[in-house]
């Protein structure tokens, strides 16, 4: 979670997320265009996004594809938002007596 | 891979692909973390696959187009409930499985032949709170509130 923020935490790389946002599935040299970025900084962004698991990316041929990835987002909100609802104790147990059942 | 996913999205859960497999595909999990909904399907290539509403409704459906149990699988995937999403035809889901030290890497990525789909502006709003429900629920044993029951009105 650390590392979300603070890939989050630089203007730079919020502008790669809102530019991902507009159009998913840039390549790097998509993404310099129109940027006040060098080649280096924008890869090495993307490094840190990536590693922060805020951009998945995927290969096509020879391209690399570059994709806003929400999920982690959405962990920092239950951490803040669904803790407070912790009473599912029925499902709890399923998952426990399911699991237990399999577990080899 | 031919056309361009429309998205793709990555969520690292502490789990095994053994586990995270059988969260997929099973009714006993996926109720708690995808809206309450459960799949039909025997999860080898060929065999058509549902997805099943809390009342018994077909959500989605379509075919085992690729299946590597438990680290890869294909599926061809054509909403059922809304007209207007039903009518855009079938489109390609894959889910990759891959483990990183205690970790399982788990890649979702969904395309369709169809520009300004609506089917995958649906799916890309509720994968991942599905994604971030089911790492709940394999790391603490309890799903994310908001994904235990099916959207009412759907």
């Amino acid at each position: 979670m650390d590392e979300v923020f603070k890939a989050l935490a630089d203007a730079s790389r919020r502008e790669l997320l809102d530019r991902l946002r507009a159009e998913n599935g840039q390549t790097l040299g998509e993404l310099c265009v129109r940027l006040a970025m060098t080649r280096q900084a924008v890869s090495k962004h993307l490094a840190i996004l990536e590693a922060a698991n805020l951009v998945a990316t995927v290969w096509r041929g020879r391209e690399k594809l570059h994709y806003l990835n929400p999920v982690p987002i959405h962990e920092i909100a239950e951490r803040w938002i669904g803790k407070f609802e912790r009473s599912r104790l029925e499902a709890l147990s399923d998952l426990k007596k399911a699991l237990e059942a399999r577990d080899d | 891979m031919t056309e361009k996913p429309k998205f793709v999205y990555v969520t690292y859960i502490r789990t095994t692909t053994q586990k995270l497999w059988e969260a997929l595909t099973r009714p006993e999990f996926t109720r708690q973390f995808w809206y309450g909904a459960v799949p039909e399907c025997e999860w080898k290539a060929g065999s058509p696959w549902r997805l099943m509403t809390p009342d018994g409704r077909v959500a989605d459906a379509g075919e085992v187009l690729e299946a590597d149990p438990p680290r890869r699988l294909v599926l061809s995937w054509r909403h059922e409930i809304m007209p207007e999403m039903k009518a855009e035809g079938f489109s390609r889901m894959t889910w990759l499985l891959e483990a990183q030290g205690d970790m399982v890497k788990l890649t979702v990525t969904h395309e369709i032949d169809r520009p300004g789909s609506k089917f995958i502006e649906a799916v890309s709003g509720g994968w991942p709170i599905i994604l971030a429900s089911l790492k709940s629920l394999l790391e603490t044993g309890e799903a994310l509130e908001a994904t235990r029951k099916w959207p009412e009105g759907l």
